[in-house]
């Protein structure tokens, strides 16, 4: 849909996996969800979070896909492994930093959230964003997300020395321009104390 | 000649089902014939939502994004209720009881025996002998017809529903300050708040939509305060957390109203302007320090004090409430100790103010506005007052006198079947064996009926017990109105027929009207004719439906009540100004006096059990177990446990726990986490028989509001030996063997179903 972008906010994740059951329901992948959800830690606490694919620029899944099946659509969604050219290595499987594709083995074919294809292209939201009960999920345009959110929108992360810019915003604290999983941005030495 | 429960589980289910109609691939990707618009069957947020309809069968959902209270979102029990339609489990023709089960009988049979018995019932031991059981998931149009069923077609005085066990302490605590039931505001209020006040709601789990109203209050900088003996969903993005000791949600509140008084926090103006009763109440909580509330409640004194000057101080500050306050045998108190405290701080009639019951069933709030409950009259109306006697007599066509007096509560009802007062009950849209306290004391009461009618769509664990099943029909499959818990009337439209022999509740309880004689007081042929008497009956009443119509809610979306004349455009905000219903307009304060629970924790039992829900299951289970991908989510009852607690027993996550309380046990699983007060034990109560938290609850009752303390028992833990006999065995195993569930209590001579056994004909 023009001008909506799609927004995670794992905060705002009740676990309800509402989303996770709205995705059995799309046209292309009927009964099998594409949603990533995760009990973070249930012992110690009750965060949970459900992530849809980060549709990246420069998708590491198909930089590593050896059969060249993972395409890029016009409108930025990183689509499923194309079924004839799937050889079920599950190289994107390892490859991808969010851990978003999975082999379906059925299917014989990665499968990955593609953004509600059958339901962006003629106008309605994805489904699972629609449906998210606490907005974890949502899909708005970006001046809405500004006037409503109290977090900011984020698209660059950094993956040790790989930048990733995605498709798919993470809400993140209001002074935060990027996310790392480096732990040398957080570390009170400086950032060449353990360069070779 | 009892049939073994397992051949009923064989035929009937719960079969957990996966697939929408003709599978995944087929009809269900067909185009639909009609998206219907119409809201999710389950609990009271009551979201808008279509439903695909082809030839017969609902195949799918589209959401229904211009529904202003949910705007598309549902949680996964409204994703996936469509799975109802063309479910195997569906009953498409009456049952009688044989000598071991159920065989298929016409209508005809069924319906004259079901009025033969009834009649044979009341001419040998009098009217009241025969109860009837409703319930708040039909829609108002049903509840309102079960209730002049019951009084007109049966003269009995013995109506009432399950909603007894959902908001009616707040119900009655709302009646005493304000005298009016229903949430003070829309839910379009809760983002305006600058402090909102959570206590004992699990809105993640049992409200979902309702979080997203939280969080946007959040958003605006709101903050939140939430008070629960479980850190629950909500509770990650909570400013303050207060992990209140179940049962003692009373002690913290007034120990609340004690520090604002102390601390000069009250609305000294709104107080003499718009209430009476403050003297006394101030008085009350003198000895309410936070110090002694805080050895009460487990909370510390400095959040008391927090909670307290926030909630206080807030210009806005909205005031959330539902079971757990509820479901105590003080629940009237409690719910009238936190009104006080709005009331004390001037928290009542004004923007981004109010307290608001988080109504928990279908049409929890419809489905008491229209005499399915015991004391009441259409319209909310007392069935004490003579003028509402004489005004419903009138829309019936009967004298005032003709009218049956109050009858008793759902669980008091329960113990008079035990008792053997009440010898025949006709239950529709109710599954007591499951939901009511103390399950062990329910399955004697219902073995011991002379007879038993039920109306319901599928064989619930209740209906195992009757000698005739009426196949009645699903939510979607007539037209009519509910209300959710905003106060928002709004429409459900049809979308299928009843598939096979099956039938429209309506139709089956205007039959047995006739076949008792009295078809001329029900003379229906579409629910538009029994909404439009309802609205006749309704007027004038506080829950005043009169301009409400089909066509209005549709052009409005939704018609808040009262809605006095057609003109009239509703009422979302009550009592603006902090003007309450009574005559004078002024609210009142209640006093709240401290008593111990019901079940109270001693050295025997000394550790509190809380039952509640979890956000893949509805209520009792008759539905949502049913649906496959919700069983997956959440397939069986865990019970949680703080790893403090676990360590001293040496209990880890997945060890069989035996929980033991004054009236029965059962063994679960145990899930050792960290988000539980460690004095305190949790189950969801979804399931039944053997794996029923039910069976140790107790039947304490709140001597007003008569709502069962489901949140408070005391118990004791043991690691079992063994995993219990329904372990492996349960409907989701069965599904994929294809065979179905055995149910027998762990460690009890006594099969815990006697079906045709205990007096039974």
């Amino acid at each position: 849909m023009f001008g909506y972008e799609f927004y995670l906010d794992p905060s705002r994740c009740i676990g309800c996996q509402s989303c996770l059951k709205a995705c059995e329901e799309c046209e292309t992948h009927r009964g099998v969800s594409m949603i990533n959800f995760d009990f973070i830690d249930r012992p110690d606490g009750i965060a949970t979070a459900a992530f849809v694919c980060f549709h990246c620029e420069d998708p590491t899944c198909a930089q590593v896909c050896p059969a060249d099946a993972i395409k890029v659509g016009d409108d930025g969604v990183v689509q499923s492994a194309l079924k004839p050219r799937c050889i079920g290595c599950a190289n994107c499987v390892l490859a991808c930093p969010f851990g978003i594709p999975k082999l379906v083995p059925e299917y014989e074919q990665m499968m990955k959230c593609d953004m509600c294809y059958d339901r962006t292209s003629i106008g309605k939201k994805p489904m699972c964003a629609t449906v998210c009960p606490s907005q974890a999920l949502a899909y708005v345009k970006p001046d809405e997300i500004a006037a409503l959110r109290r977090e900011k929108p984020v698209n660059t992360f950094y993956f040790g020395e790989q930048k990733i810019v995605t498709k798919v915003y993470m809400m993140a604290p209001a002074e935060t321009d990027f996310v790392s999983v480096d732990v040398m941005d957080y570390t009170w030495e400086p950032e060449d104390a353990y360069a070779n | 000649m009892a049939k073994p429960i397992e051949t009923l589980l064989d035929q009937y289910g719960p079969h957990p089902h996966y697939m929408p109609a003709g599978g995944w691939h087929d009809e269900s990707r067909q185009l639909p014939d009609k998206l219907v618009k119409t809201h999710c069957c389950f609990c009271g947020q009551q979201c808008g939502i279509q439903l695909k309809v082809r030839g017969n069968t609902v195949t799918g959902f589209e959401p229904w994004e211009e529904f202003p209270f949910n705007r598309g979102m549902l949680c996964p029990k409204g994703v996936k209720r469509y799975m109802q339609s063309s479910h195997p489990d569906r009953l498409l023709d009456p049952l009688i009881r044989t000598g071991d089960g159920f065989r298929k009988a016409p209508w005809d049979e069924a319906l004259d025996l079901t009025v033969r018995r009834l009649q044979e019932v009341q001419a040998k031991y009098g009217k009241d002998s025969v109860a009837v059981f409703g319930g708040a998931s039909l829609i108002t149009e049903k509840s309102y017809l079960l209730g002049k069923f019951a009084r007109v077609a049966l003269g009995t005085k013995q109506i009432d529903y399950n909603g007894r066990l959902c908001m009616v302490s707040a119900g009655t605590a709302y009646k005493l300050a304000f005298d009016v039931d229903r949430s003070l505001i829309p839910w379009s209020e809760i983002p305006k708040a600058d402090v909102l006040m959570v206590i004992g709601a699990n809105v993640g789990d049992c409200a979902p939509i309702t979080t997203d109203y939280i969080w946007r209050c959040r958003d605006r900088g709101g903050k939140l305060i939430v008070i629960d003996p479980r850190m629950t969903p909500i509770s990650r993005n909570a400013d303050l957390y207060l992990p209140v000791r179940p049962g003692t949600d009373l002690a913290l509140l007034m120990g609340m109203l004690h520090v604002i008084i102390r601390d000069g926090l009250i609305d000294k103006q709104f107080i003499e302007q718009h209430t009476t009763g403050w003297d006394a109440v101030a008085e009350g909580v003198k000895e309410y320090d936070p110090n002694r509330t805080a050895a009460m409640t487990g909370v510390p004194p400095q959040s008391i004090e927090m909670a307290a000057h926030w909630f206080a101080k807030a210009d806005k500050a909205i005031a959330m409430h539902a079971r757990g306050l509820e479901h105590q045998s003080k629940g009237v108190e409690n719910c009238s100790a936190l009104i006080n405290i709005a009331l004390a701080t001037g928290h009542i009639g004004r923007e981004g103010c109010g307290v608001t019951m988080i109504t928990g069933q279908g049409n929890g709030q419809g489905g008491r506005e229209h005499g399915q409950k015991c004391d009441q009259l259409p319209g909310q109306r007392s069935i004490h007052d003579p003028a509402a006697r004489a005004h419903v007599a009138k829309v019936w066509g009967i004298q005032p006198e003709e009218i049956p007096g109050a009858g008793v509560s759902a669980q008091e009802i329960m113990n008079l079947i035990h008792s053997g007062e009440i010898k025949a009950l006709v239950n529709i849209c109710f599954n007591p064996a499951v939901s009511l306290p103390d399950a062990g004391f329910t399955r004697e009461a219902l073995s011991k009926l002379e007879f038993f009618g039920v109306i319901d769509f599928f064989l619930s664990e209740t209906a195992q017990f009757a000698d005739v099943v009426l196949a009645g029909s699903l939510q979607e499959e007539e037209e009519g109105v509910t209300c959710s818990a905003e106060g928002r009337v709004i429409h459900i439209n049809k979308a299928t027929d009843p598939p096979g022999n099956s039938k429209t509740d309506s139709w089956i309880i205007c039959e047995l009207a006739k076949r008792l004689g009295k078809e001329k007081y029900f003379p229906y042929n579409t629910t538009r004719e029994i909404f439009d008497e309802l609205r006749e009956a309704s007027r004038g009443g506080h829950a005043d439906y009169y301009g409400i119509t089909y066509e209005k809610i549709d052009q409005q979306m939704g018609v808040f009540w009262p809605c006095p004349s057609e003109e009239h455009p509703g009422t979302p905000h009550l009592m603006t100004g902090g003007i309450s219903y009574f005559p004078d307009g002024k609210c009142r304060f209640q006093i709240t006096n401290w008593r111990e629970s019901g079940d109270p924790v001693d050295g025997d039992f000394p550790i509190y059990l809380t039952t509640g829900r979890v956000v893949s299951q509805y209520l009792s289970g008759t539905q949502t177990r049913r649906i496959g991908s919700l069983v997956d989510v959440y397939p069986q009852p865990l019970v949680e446990i703080h790893p403090r607690l676990a360590e001293k027993y040496g209990i880890k996550t997945k060890d069989w726990i035996t929980v033991t309380t004054r009236r029965n046990e059962i063994t679960v699983q145990a899930n050792v986490v960290k988000t539980i007060r460690p004095d305190t034990v949790f189950i969801p109560y979804h399931w039944p028989d053997a794996r029923s938290a039910n069976l140790l609850t107790h039947r304490t009752l709140d001597p007003r509001s008569k709502i069962p303390e489901f949140k408070v028992s005391a118990c004791r833990l043991s690691i079992a030996a063994a995993p219990p006999a329904w372990a492996g065995h349960t409907e989701v195993e069965a599904a994929k063997r294809g065979v179905s569930a055995i149910s027998r209590a762990p460690g009890m001579a006594e099969p815990l179903i006697k079906i045709g056994e205990g007096g039974r004909r």
